[in-house]
């Protein structure tokens, strides 16, 4: 793996070192009471505030915003979309890895750095290289504008690189001497490949098809110019969030927030337990 | 070892298909746009206008997209300065103390990345809109305004790199263990020098690549500045919502121009980031 910008790898999680940990000295206490002050005034209170204003009207208000027709739609159609683009990238990925890890050829490191791009790019400007291609004046005569086509397209785009990287440096580490065991044994390719390498690879395809799926539900800007944004159609959660702030409605845009919250909480707790007991097993 | 090459460089069909398979699909998804928008950010407008160098230059020296990369470049300057401070900081708290809520506070720092940008402007207006957010009246009655101006912008960029820093550090700092430390804290170092002379030198690579990345993020956000931002020109328009207001507005030539600015600065990202990994990957 040579570069990786923000590389998906899952919760910056902290193992006990094999030294003793410190106490708090005065120092450092007065440090983190500093540091935990700015974590709350950035995230803790705004992200409380959200959860506030939707818990505000009580549970039927809530629900009542979530089964209203139009919203329940975007619902749906965010998470089909995001489940799709999950299970393609799950075997699209895994096969770039395999392609980049396994295979050698002129051009190879080449196609590494443009696993990232998509990643580095600003959402916006991800949303507008697609147009420049697929858009209204494409030259290829394909328009996905306002199509849930498009938004397909979109996410795929940006989720590119979260399997192919969470799967390329467990796809390094595997030994070969099992495979070769496997092919001496008789066992075909594809049997080696299913029975040997494949359960190695599940919890690294595991964690990143879920980092994939959490960033499809949630997505925003590569879909702002792609989803025409027409009801029951092509709206999606995050820009239904935008409508209902436009529209002055925040308890309504809370309350489709709080569920994308919920999605992101339960993704970093999974990927935690995840990372805990493949660690645990290494 | 001949059966490990053997191995590795059997070359069936299947090899070959997958191989064109993958370049194939990346070309498609990403290589092929990619060009398109280089191709229209040179392209003459019209048929009989220039093109080329000259006009894309030309494009961005228009006041309104330097005021726009002016304000992206100030936002994501604060908001890297804070999060390289207080990443230094959490980590070594979390990685060398034992306090509780520990592990929590280790959980809690990675969730502004998977947060979606639209609920982190969101977040910020209902806690800090002078309307309805829950400070906003006090904040307002000492007369300091977030939402609608810089302050709310530079949170909101620092929100979304928040944990960037961190993630790079922690495990470097857990790697290096406390020996050295310990050993120039015996011999009578400060807690300052002990830093100065043995931590920030072994975690300097893993923490320029962490505020590069933060950097990166940081100009290129969108989602979470649209919300916090009035988003007018002259008036709150940072590059990503220039590119966005002038493309529906059919200027398209500006937007992407605008747009390769900033696809070079994410290129010349991945590329700084590969040569401070290269010296790491060394040792």
């Amino acid at each position: 793996m040579t570069n990786v910008i923000a590389p998906p790898a899952g919760p910056a999680r902290t193992r006990r070192p094999s030294g003793g940990l410190f106490r708090l000295s005065t120092a450092s206490g007065i440090g983190l009471g500093i540091g935990l002050v700015w974590f709350s005034v950035l995230v803790l209170l705004p992200l409380s505030a959200v959860v506030g204003a939707a818990a505000a009207g009580g549970w039927s208000a809530f629900a009542g915003t979530l089964t209203d027709p139009q919203t329940f739609a975007a619902l749906r159609l965010t998470v089909v979309e995001a489940v799709l683009v999950t299970v393609v990238n799950a075997v699209i990925g895994t096969i770039v890895a395999w392609v980049l890890v396994r295979d050698d050829f002129v051009g190879k490191r080449l196609l590494d750095v443009v696993i990232d791009i998509p990643f580095a790019l600003p959402t916006i400007v991800a949303g507008l290289v697609l147009l420049s291609l697929y858009g209204p004046d494409s030259p290829v005569g394909f328009n996905i504008v306002n199509t849930r086509t498009g938004i397909f397209l979109a996410l795929l785009f940006v989720t590119l690189p979260f399997v192919v990287r969470t799967v390329q440096p467990v796809l390094l580490e595997i030994e070969v001497e099992a495979e070769e065991a496997a092919a001496s044994l008789g066992a075909s390719r594809f049997t080696t490949f299913r029975r040997v390498i494949l359960p190695s690879l599940v919890p690294a395809i595991t964690a990143g098809s879920s980092l994939g799926f959490a960033r499809a539900i949630s997505e925003f800007g590569s879909l702002v110019l792609i989803s025409g944004n027409t009801p029951y159609q092509t709206e999606v959660a995050s820009l239904k969030i935008l409508k209902f702030l436009e529209g002055d409605n925040q308890a309504g845009a809370a309350a489709v927030a709080v569920l994308l919250l919920l999605v992101a909480v339960v993704v970093i707790v999974a990927l935690d337990i995840l990372s805990r007991r493949v660690a645990r097993r290494a | 070892m001949p059966e490990v090459k053997e191995i590795r460089q059997h070359k069936s069909v299947v090899t070959y298909l997958l191989r064109f398979f993958v370049i194939g699909y990346l070309f498609v998804l990403v290589v092929w746009p990619l060009s398109e928008v280089v191709q229209r950010t040179f392209a003459p407008v019209e048929a009989n206008a220039a093109g080329g160098f000259g006009a894309f230059l030309e494009r961005l020296q228009d006041p309104s997209v330097t005021y726009a990369f002016g304000l992206t470049v100030t936002c994501a300057f604060w908001a890297v300065l804070i999060n390289t401070v207080f990443g230094l900081g959490i980590s070594l708290l979390l990685v060398r103390y034992e306090f509780p809520g520990r592990r929590i506070l280790s959980v809690l720092v990675d969730l502004p990345m998977s947060v979606s940008p639209v609920v982190v402007g969101l977040a910020l207006v209902l806690a800090y809109s002078s309307g309805s957010g829950w400070f906003g009246e006090s904040l307002e009655s000492v007369g300091i305004f977030i939402i609608g101006s810089t302050p709310g912008m530079v949170m909101a960029t620092a929100f979304v790199s928040l944990p960037l820093v961190i993630r790079e550090i922690i495990p470097v700092l857990e790697e290096i263990g406390t020996d050295a430390e310990m050993a120039a804290s015996s011999l009578g170092a400060h807690a300052w020098q002990s830093f100065r002379r043995i931590t920030l030198p072994s975690i300097k690579w893993a923490l320029a690549y962490g505020v590069v990345l933060s950097l990166a993020r940081s100009l290129g956000e969108f989602g979470a500045v649209k919300i916090v931002s009035p988003g007018a020109e002259f008036r709150g328009e940072t590059a990503t919502l220039l590119i966005q207001n002038r493309y529906n507005n059919y200027d398209e030539s500006t937007a992407y121009a605008a747009a390769f600015v900033l696809v070079l600065a994410a290129v010349l990202a991945l590329v700084v980031v590969t040569f401070i990994r290269r010296p790491e990957d060394r040792t």
